[in-house]
């Protein structure tokens, strides 16, 4: 019989998104905060919970570094990272003493700061969770699909780039999601074409749909320059996607302009919706807003 | 698999099989009597199997992406062209083993003998071993918690047939976590040369590499230094720089001489060498003039260097 889930803190949370990769480096963080960001675009409040203990990079992303982390009764409050309120985060980032300090854990202590982040978080309503995990299939994700499974995650977005190497780090991603029970809403292919800033020509100006300002401009390489836009490959997250009959949520291309407002410690959110990966991921948040609508209207399994 | 309770104070602790989390659980009676306390036999064991193994070099990176396993292999690479030396390339990452893809020898299998498990040969002189040959397929995942990745390495360590070995390289997953400490303990009566610690030039790599060299600094691993990779983007078409990954905080070189830590040098971004990778070539060999190969070859004769300064086995037996 599946657990029933405790009122508690997550129980005004709708829906729950786990952000997975067997694969490092492939821009879980970086979506997950993208995907918090689209959805909030379109309206939603939505929270982040970064249960890599080992590199929490969400709140640097945030400009949340060094907040300071408080408790209330009903546990930990998290640190809303804009002004409306309407973006909460958790992070061990918070807790650690200074930036450097390294979380030298074996799996159970991991396994129980996970336990409790879930369940002491104090997230109040929110329409998503945003759960960023590091890489792998191992304590951390075991213990946060556990944790989580009693309020019934809508899913996980599958993070890959489109090299044969991540691929394969992600099949078996695949093989945690089947195995634990956990749903795949989709994969996404991200640093999915690059283009080299010297080649590149500008052609007559491309204005995305949803998106705003004149950022929205985009240069297109000329087709003598192909060698250079596949920096990371293409079309393996596509492929995956096929192969194992799961939905291909979208392709996301690599933004120097983006990458460098990141490092810059730049407004982010501010600086988001102006750049060239925005339009892929309003549509990656679209997809998962339509799957959560009719997961409502069909209700829960 | 045995289950270890979630609040676990650890084998080693003082409140080994007497803290409220022990309650239960199938060991509580071994930890409570002290056992748990007493040297693991292994680490003896693996001292003993480690002798025929010259130089041992880790490869590590607080960061996930940077680069670990391709540097890795190509370091296995570019060692095993001298063809009088004997190179091994140990595979630690449990969950993502790449090291089988990367070095071309996805779908072999391991094969045991009298003496123990073979390493699986890419040239004569260079051998691998991962948990990725275990495998029976691309997408069996190894959905284990730390307990039993620890088992993993311990067997690696103790019951592969390594044979003469000039230089073992180990390939780490991201993190500082169990397997980080698991390779250290294991291998902590065997000496360990050092740790390259990768990273790319932006922020958020290196603000989990710091975390990486406190790591190393915690447990006394020596650095031999960082390698900075995917420094720059030389295009193949137009030959102009770009910046892919700016170093906004200064890069690794602003990083290593704040900590006071040797940068072995900096790896452009080659489109080639993903390719290589995926297809399982060596990319030194692929692309010889490339940028990038010209980085590799200068990092791997700093490692040698600082390896031949290494005291020797023998002077390493008669100073114990």
């Amino acid at each position: 019989m599946e657990a029933v889930a405790e009122p508690g803190n997550l129980a005004g949370v709708r829906h729950i998104i786990l952000v997975l990769s067997g694969k490092g480096g492939v821009g879980k963080s970086t979506i997950s905060t993208e995907l918090a960001l689209a959805l909030r675009h379109a309206g939603k409040k939505v929270g982040i919970l970064d249960v890599d203990l080992c590199g929490p990079s969400v709140p640097r992303m945030l400009q949340a570094q060094g907040c300071a982390v408080h408790q209330c009764d009903n546990g930990w409050v998290p640190v809303f990272v804009d002004q409306e309120q309407s973006i909460a985060l958790m992070s061990v980032g918070f807790l650690l003493e200074t930036p450097d300090e390294a979380v030298v854990w074996r799996g159970p202590k991991k396994n129980a700061l996970i336990r409790q982040f879930v369940s002491d978080v104090v997230w109040g309503e929110l329409d998503f969770l945003v759960v960023d995990t590091p890489p792998g299939t191992s304590d951390e994700h075991i213990s946060a699909v556990e944790a989580l499974r009693p309020y019934q995650p809508l899913g996980a977005v599958l993070v890959t780039t489109p090299q044969a190497v991540s691929v394969g780090d992600v099949r078996r991603e695949l093989t945690f999601c089947r195995k634990t029970g956990l749903p795949v809403i989709g994969i996404v292919e991200n640093m999915s074409g690059f283009v080299c800033p010297h080649c590149a020509v500008r052609r007559p100006a491309v204005r995305w749909a949803g998106c705003r300002g004149t950022r929205g401009l985009h240069s297109w390489p000329h087709p003598s320059v192909q060698e250079c836009t596949n920096l990371f490959s293409v079309g393996g997250g596509e492929e995956l996607a096929r192969h194992a009959g799961v939905p291909f949520l979208g392709s996301v291309p690599l933004d120097p302009q983006l990458v460098r407002s990141l490092e810059e410690g730049r407004d982010f959110i501010q600086e988001f919706p102006k750049s060239a990966a925005f339009p892929a991921l309003a549509s990656i948040a679209q997809k998962i807003l339509d799957g959560a609508q009719v997961q409502a209207q069909t209700g829960t399994d | 698999m045995e289950e270890v309770p979630h609040d676990c104070p650890g084998t080693d602790s003082a409140e080994a099989g007497r803290g409220t989390a022990c309650q239960g659980c199938p060991n509580q009676r071994l930890c409570a009597s002290g056992a748990g306390a007493a040297p693991d036999p292994a680490i003896e064991e693996i001292k003993e199997k480690m002798k025929t193994v010259k130089h041992k070099i880790l490869v590590l990176s607080g960061k996930g992406g940077v680069g670990k396993s391709t540097f890795s292999a190509h370091l296995a690479h570019g060692l095993a062209e001298d063809e009088n030396t004997q190179i091994a390339l140990l595979d630690i990452d449990i969950c993502g083993p790449s090291i089988p893809k990367i070095m071309g020898l996805e779908g072999e299998q391991v094969h045991q003998s009298g003496s123990g498990w073979s390493l699986v040969y890419v040239e004569d002189n260079l051998g691998v071993m991962s948990v990725g040959f275990l495998l029976s397929s691309p997408d069996d995942a190894v959905i284990w918690r730390g307990p039993k990745k620890n088992g993993m390495i311990k067997q690696f360590l103790r019951d592969v047939d390594w044979g003469e070995i000039d230089y073992l390289i180990v390939d780490t997953p991201p993190g500082t976590s169990d397997e980080h400490l698991s390779v250290v303990h294991y291998l902590s009566a065997a000496h360990i040369d050092g740790a390259v610690v990768i990273t790319t030039p932006q922020e958020i790599s290196l603000q989990d590499v710091r975390k990486e060299i406190n790591f190393c600094h915690k447990v006394k691993l020596p650095i031999i230094g960082v390698v900075e990779n995917m420094s720059g983007f030389v295009c193949p078409k137009c030959k102009k720089e770009a910046q892919i990954f700016p170093p906004t905080t200064g890069g690794a070189e602003a990083m290593c001489q704040d900590l006071k830590i040797p940068l072995l040098g900096r790896v452009p971004l080659d489109p080639q060498i993903g390719k290589s990778c995926d297809k399982g070539q060596s990319f030194l060999t692929e692309a010889p003039d490339s940028p990038a190969t010209l980085a590799y070859r200068s990092i791997i004769q700093r490692i040698q260097e600082f390896c031949s300064l290494q005291p020797s086995h023998e002077e390493k037996l008669i100073g114990s």
